[in-house]
């Protein structure tokens, strides 16, 4: 399989707060991975160096062959490659679903209306929310936006999907739909970058579980019913055992 | 190259006189301001009211407020109430009923928006405890809405105070009043007086209001 | 009161009706290109201009229009720079209005979330793809109330404008109280066209207002 992201000695620290040092990672086409750490881990800021959300200090990030630098040109193409979901769905909440959907397809990639909007409503078929095309988003639960947030991502066609804390803002009862949602996705082969404290999920939809913790990977594996069983290193079992309750 | 004519001001009591128009200005406003404060925030306590025809009568006097002219409610007072009703009001008194009534009606506005701004919740909080109606205005909501009102008063004051301006219009020697008698008095000794002393009048009028509008906007930041 | 008398003095107030309304739109054109561009300059950070729009704002949100005017339309001729009365209300009511307008604008600008920019970036949009269809639609609309807050102060700000010598409303009231002492009648008419102003405006805009809202804000 190709490399399609490529991450090496990744360096980046806000104020001489370094977030995330020296980092290697691969992921190639197809695969999900998911990256899990406790709070300010730098997992979060990792997803925003990916598409040049953040300037880094060091080290470089490669995707789909294509240096990947904020302040160039050329990271307008490198974003249409990298789809985005945040945590706060991030819906533009002056326009429709479907306006939402379209927007960037027929704006950045120059695409005719008609193709875009039949493409869009097919998506909205696959996530059960065609009826709601002409919604604006305020009327909308919290895991419909979320879903319409990741057709967004989709309609662009991207090569790989990032994917940040995206059930963290929902109400228990609507984290499941996304969810569903998003192993869909990973069953059709999308390549997937998953931020996530679900942790019953992750082993359920991750090819590769990357622990990071203090800006740094610790561990690292594609055994991932293992590594939630038997965590390899202390800091990973003591982060897997805040998610227990012990008698 | 001729004189700008800031000259003028230096000569007898110019100067002087300017300032005593100025505190004209001030004074009134500040007179005003203190009775729109007060009665500002019985009015605002009342729009809260959900008594109709309370709402109704704040409605139209709010209304009132909002579209009319200060200028014009200024000529009402004046000429308006001498015709009609006899009154002989001086005109420094109708500039000040002008004032308190629109101030009340801004305040009023300000205190309600604060009022309304505290949520739900907290009256519910309160009243969870088993305070009464008094209670839960004296100790919860009153407090939190201080707050943020001091610095949206304060800038009442500035308001205020640019808009006094207008009370030359029915015959308040203020001090735009002032620097057109010295400008008269000067015409031909110096005929550019009218830069310098109309200059001096905008700065004065800066200096007056800007550190006030400071303020507030301080300490609209520090409490936000 | 003398109905006779209010249809003699109709024309006149007509007359000055039409002129206030006039000066008074120009200025608010004015006052609106001069806010956007100011919130612009002032959001995007644009050194040099940025200081010159920072003092515009604080000189004229801190003096009086009258004294304004005064010293537009009397003191400047003195140092070479002569302005027709008219264009004298058009300039300070829409320096006035524009110092205003940019500080609406720019808490409209201000109130949408960077992360909102961030996420149209995702999508692969430019800067200025950003700007034209996510940013500016949003502030604008967010800015709406203020605007029209705006309009109706400006619009009642155009009384001053009889101070230099322009026939407006109130110098229309003022000079007929003077000539024929019909008090009453010419305050009447005087309110009434002020009414026939504001009224409008006033309305129309809270009409505006609630639409707005209901199609902006959500969540």
């Amino acid at each position: 399989m190709s490399e399609l992201l490529k991450v090496e000695h990744l360096h980046k620290e806000f104020d001489k707060n370094v977030v995330i040092k020296d980092m290697d990672l691969t992921v190639k086409k197809g695969e999900v991975v998911v990256i899990i750490g406790p709070s300010g881990c730098g997992k979060s800021t990792f997803l925003r160096c990916l598409n040049g959300l953040e300037e880094i200090q060091g080290g470089s990030i490669t995707v789909d062959g294509s240096l990947v630098e904020p302040k160039k040109k050329d990271i307008i193409k490198i974003r249409q490659k990298v789809g985005m979901v945040f945590q706060s769905y991030e819906l533009f909440p002056h326009k429709t679903v479907l306006d939402n959907i379209i927007l960037a397809p027929m704006k950045v990639q120059k695409r005719n209306k008609a193709e875009v909007t039949k493409e869009a409503l097919e998506l909205l078929e696959k996530v059960g929310l065609s009826e709601k095309k002409n919604f604006y988003p305020r009327q909308l639960s919290g895991g419909q936006k979320q879903r319409v947030a990741i057709v967004r991502a989709l309609c662009m066609h991207p090569e790989v999907l990032l994917f940040d804390e995206v059930t963290a803002a929902l109400d228990p009862e609507m984290v499941h739909e996304v969810l569903e949602t998003m192993i869909e996705l990973a069953k059709s082969g999308s390549t997937m970058l998953i931020v996530t404290h679900e942790m019953a999920f992750a082993r359920a939809i991750a090819d590769r579980i990357v622990f990071l913790d203090q800006g740094e990977i610790v561990e690292e594996t594609d055994k991932v019913k293992e590594f939630f069983d038997h965590p390899q290193t202390e800091r990973a079992q003591k982060f897997l055992k805040t998610f227990t309750f012990d008698e | 190259m001729q004189s700008l004519g800031i000259d003028v001001l230096f000569k007898g009591t110019n100067m002087l006189r300017l300032l005593q128009g100025l505190w004209v200005s001030v004074a009134i406003s500040l007179i005003s301001v203190a009775f729109s404060i007060v009665l500002g925030f019985i009015v605002g306590v009342l729009m809260t009211s959900e008594n109709k025809i309370i709402k109704a009568i704040l409605r139209v006097y709010l209304e009132i407020v909002r579209i009319m002219p200060q200028m014009v409610l200024l000529f009402i007072v004046y000429f308006g109430t001498t015709r009609v009703f006899g009154w002989n009001l001086s005109a420094e008194v109708s500039a000040i009923i002008v004032f308190i009534f629109w101030g009340t009606a801004e305040m009023g506005d300000l205190v309600r928006g604060s009022l309304k701004s505290i949520p739900v919740i907290q009256y519910e909080s309160a009243k969870a405890l088993g305070l009464n109606n008094f209670q839960v205005y004296f100790h919860i909501i009153v407090p939190q809405t201080i707050r943020r009102l001091i610095p949206l008063s304060i800038n009442l004051i500035t308001r205020m105070v640019k808009t006094t301006s207008l009370v030359m219009m029915i015959g308040i020697v203020e001090v735009l009043k002032v620097a057109q008698q010295i400008i008269e008095a000067n015409r031909k000794a110096s005929p550019n007086a009218a830069f310098g002393v109309f200059l001096v009048v905008f700065i004065l009028y800066f200096l007056i209001c800007w550190p006030v509008s400071r303020l507030a906007k301080i300490l609209e930041k520090r409490w936000a | 009161m003398d109905i006779k008398v209010l249809i003699d003095y109709l024309p006149l107030y007509k007359e000055a009706l039409l002129l206030t309304l006039k000066i008074g739109w120009l200025g608010i054109l004015a006052a609106l290109v001069i806010g956007i561009a100011g919130a612009a300059i002032l959001h995007f950070k644009i050194p040099v201009l940025k200081q010159i729009f920072g003092v515009y704002i604080e000189i004229f949100r801190n003096t009086p229009l009258l004294v304004q005017l005064f010293f537009i339309y009397f003191a400047l001729p003195k140092i070479g720079i002569k302005i027709s009365a008219e264009m004298c209300g058009v300039l300070g009511l829409g320096l006035l209005g524009g110092a205003y307008m940019i500080e609406t604008f720019r808490s409209g600008l201000e109130s949408i979330a960077k992360i909102q920019t961030e996420s149209a970036l995702s999508l692969g949009m430019t800067k200025g793809q950003v700007l034209v269809h996510i940013i500016l639609p949003q502030a604008l609309s967010i800015s709406v109330p203020g605007i029209l807050a705006n309009l109706i102060f400006l619009l009642k700000e155009t009384s001053v404008f009889s101070t230099i010598s322009l026939m407006d409303l109130m110098f229309t009231a003022k000079d007929l109280i003077g000539m024929y002492a019909k008090t009453i009648e010419c305050l009447f008419m005087l309110v009434v066209f002020y009414l026939i102003m504001l009224l409008p405006v006033s309305i129309i805009g809270s009409i505006i207002e609630r639409r707005v809202r209901y199609a902006e804000f959500g969540d």
